[in-house]
């Protein structure tokens, strides 16, 4: 029985930060329509920000947040104002050129951090927090995932205030919804295109940095992620940060229940045989299911 | 008409002839680009034609390879016959893949492909009894350090994978892919049979691409699951390569292969840099498909003007006829 709490605890902290992860890529996926193939790749880039200024000047790895969502965000911007936003407004033979643009770039960053950084894996240390947990009713916490999840869930928080609160949020939210009825009523639809690409980008960042230091670090472990997001935002309806939360926290538990009972090599199947299941037969994703009612 | 042999009786010569001339160097070299050229055209047939983008074409490629790698490893059987075992495997497992994920439209196609192509490298890693897992299976090379037969088969397995793209894609066939690769709604309008005919795509793409796989075992001798289903080295090159040469051309993506597999090994003779192949690779695509998003052959128009712009203005060629957006928009022919 201590097992099994202790499996859900687990897996609904790591949950809590794969959500805030998948809510980037609902973000992009909701505004622009295109799967965002790089999200993983823009993850692994904010997580090595971090780890190189805590290596080489010893920022705290946490503070590196402030330094690494920034510069996500900025390049996440660039990205879609001078290249993706070029493919998005052409004929091509395949619908399915932008996502293949997305592809292209997510490994081209990874390879930038494989030569920058190699391939070894990394790992980020902090005395206190990456070694130790403490027990509440019998079920051992460790600091680093606890921390984590609180950073994740105060960032989906300010999120939620920032898209419902102030104009640029709504406008990205009419965006999502419209972008055509959007543009007739005077929104910068470009800009916010833009600027949501930035904000995944910069998401997914916050999220790699809060698993740092609980985790180990090594550049192709974004495709991994991209996946996880992917998947996430499958299970929780396309563009619905609500379902992604949902998702994010489901895909946490089933992962770490897996790990407990079955072994930690299928850890990652039991999540794709759901996302396949899910995709074939319940497209609208989980909600669909309380829908139907 | 009467060309046509000639066109492909001199570069069928010069292939044949090139093992005999070159060292053994050039010869894996060349080789590794016919192993390349049969996946980039296999991978083509049904994303390029039929416009079903599989990110997940490494699982075939995995299968093809462990048909013959199994049979070695259980009833210590050779591994050529893998070369028939792999293939049809693949095809027998791609058929039931292919009538669940053809549901599925555009980037959730691709995506479950990559997903069932995981599910696979993950089961041939874990499941040791039945895989050997990450070990992998080892095999001693047939003829040694003779790269010669290597070369003459694989450089089959190209030829007939071209060939029969070519076939069928000027067939019926042909038209049918481009018609739901345009507009799938429509086709089925106009009476095709969307998944069947997307299934008729499919099956041949995964038998080349398992007999590619089953020439891997042979050829290299040693697989892992984690080389042979590679997501980034196998699933996301094929697609690669062929963006590069261009999706839905006859021979863009052999040109896509070759600048791939030249590019890494020229790459690997600089010291320093030899580990960056892959990221000028792909700064290369952005490029491609920013500037020539049909690939260089596909967009061989727009290249060819670049280049005879100084020429044609000499010439005072001003008349030169320039597709509207509207001859984009129709159907392309299948060949380029």
């Amino acid at each position: 029985m201590s097992l099994l709490l202790q499996a859900l605890v687990g897996g609904l902290l790591l949950g809590g930060i794969y959500a805030l992860i998948a809510i980037g890529m609902t973000l992009i996926m909701g505004v622009m329509r295109i799967i965002n193939l790089a999200h993983g790749a823009l993850m692994v880039m904010g997580m090595y920000i971090s780890y190189a200024l805590f290596k080489h000047f010893g920022l705290n790895v946490y503070l590196g947040i402030f330094v690494a969502v920034p510069a996500l965000f900025f390049v996440g911007y660039i990205l879609q104002r001078f290249i993706i936003r070029r493919v998005t407004e052409i004929e091509t033979v395949l619908p399915e050129t932008q996502v293949l643009l997305t592809l292209a770039i997510g490994l081209a960053i990874i390879e930038l951090l494989r030569t920058i950084f190699t391939s070894n894996y990394q790992t980020v240390e902090i005395p206190g927090v990456s070694d130790n947990a403490f027990y509440f009713a019998g079920i051992s916490m460790s600091y680093a995932m606890v921390i984590g999840f609180a950073g994740a869930l105060i960032l989906i928080a300010g999120l939620h205030f920032f898209l419902t609160g102030t104009d640029l949020g709504r406008s990205i939210r009419a965006t999502a919804q419209d972008s055509e009825a959007a543009r007739y009523m005077g929104v910068n639809t470009r800009h916010v295109t833009c600027i949501t690409f930035g904000l995944g980008s910069a998401l997914a960042a916050a999220g790699g940095i809060l698993l740092l230091p609980a985790y180990y670090l090594y550049p192709a472990v974004g495709n991994a992620f991209t996946l996880k997001a992917f998947i996430i935002t499958i299970l929780g309806g396309m563009g619905s940060t609500v379902g992604a939360i949902t998702g994010g926290v489901l895909l946490g538990i089933v992962e770490s229940l897996a790990a407990t009972y079955w072994s930690m090599g299928y850890q990652d199947l039991v999540g794709l045989v759901i996302f396949l299941l899910v995709l074939v037969f319940l497209p609208g994703g989980l909600q669909t299911l309380f829908k139907r009612k | 008409m009467g060309r046509e042999p000639i066109k492909y009786i001199i570069p069928g010569i010069i292939a044949v002839a090139l093992p005999f001339v070159l060292p053994g160097y050039y010869v894996h070299m060349l080789i590794l680009v016919l192993l390349w050229i049969t996946l980039a055209t296999s991978w083509n047939l049904l994303g390029g034609y039929a416009g079903q983008v599989s990110f997940g074409h490494a699982l075939f490629f995995g299968l093809g390879a462990y048909g013959g790698g199994l049979l070695f490893y259980f009833f210590g059987i050779s591994t050529w016959w893998g070369m028939l075992v792999g293939p049809i495997w693949a095809v027998i497992v791609a058929i039931p893949i292919g009538l669940i994920t053809f549901r599925l439209r555009g980037p959730y196609f691709a995506l479950a492909m990559l997903a069932v192509a995981e599910v696979a490298r993950i089961i041939f890693n874990s499941w040791t009894s039945f895989s050997n897992g990450a070990v992998g299976i080892m095999i001693s090379r047939t003829w040694g350090g003779n790269k010669l037969p290597y070369y003459a088969i694989i450089l089959a397995i190209a030829g007939l994978a071209l060939y029969v793209t070519r076939r069928l894609v000027r067939s019926k066939f042909g038209y049918y892919f481009l018609s739901i690769r345009e507009d799938q709604d429509a086709a089925e309008a106009l009476g095709i049979p969307s998944t069947k005919y997307k299934l008729y795509a499919l099956i041949p793409s995964v038998f080349f691409t398992a007999l590619a796989g089953a020439f891997y075992m042979n050829y290299m001798a040693f697989i892992q699951p984690d080389v042979v289903f590679d997501l980034t080295d196998i699933s996301i090159m094929m697609i690669l390569c062929v963006m590069l040469g261009g999706a839905g051309t006859q021979w863009g993506p052999a040109l896509g292969a070759t600048v791939y597999v030249l590019l890494a090994e020229c790459f690997r003779t600089i010291p320093v840099i030899k580990e960056v192949h892959l990221l000028a690779f792909a700064i290369i695509i952005i490029g491609i498909i920013m500037f020539l998003p049909d690939g260089i052959v596909g967009s061989w128009d727009k290249v060819s003007r670049c280049f005879a712009r100084p020429k044609a203005a000499a010439a005072g060629a001003a008349g030169q006829y320039e597709p509207g957006p509207e001859a984009k928009e129709g159907l392309r022919k299948p060949e380029a």
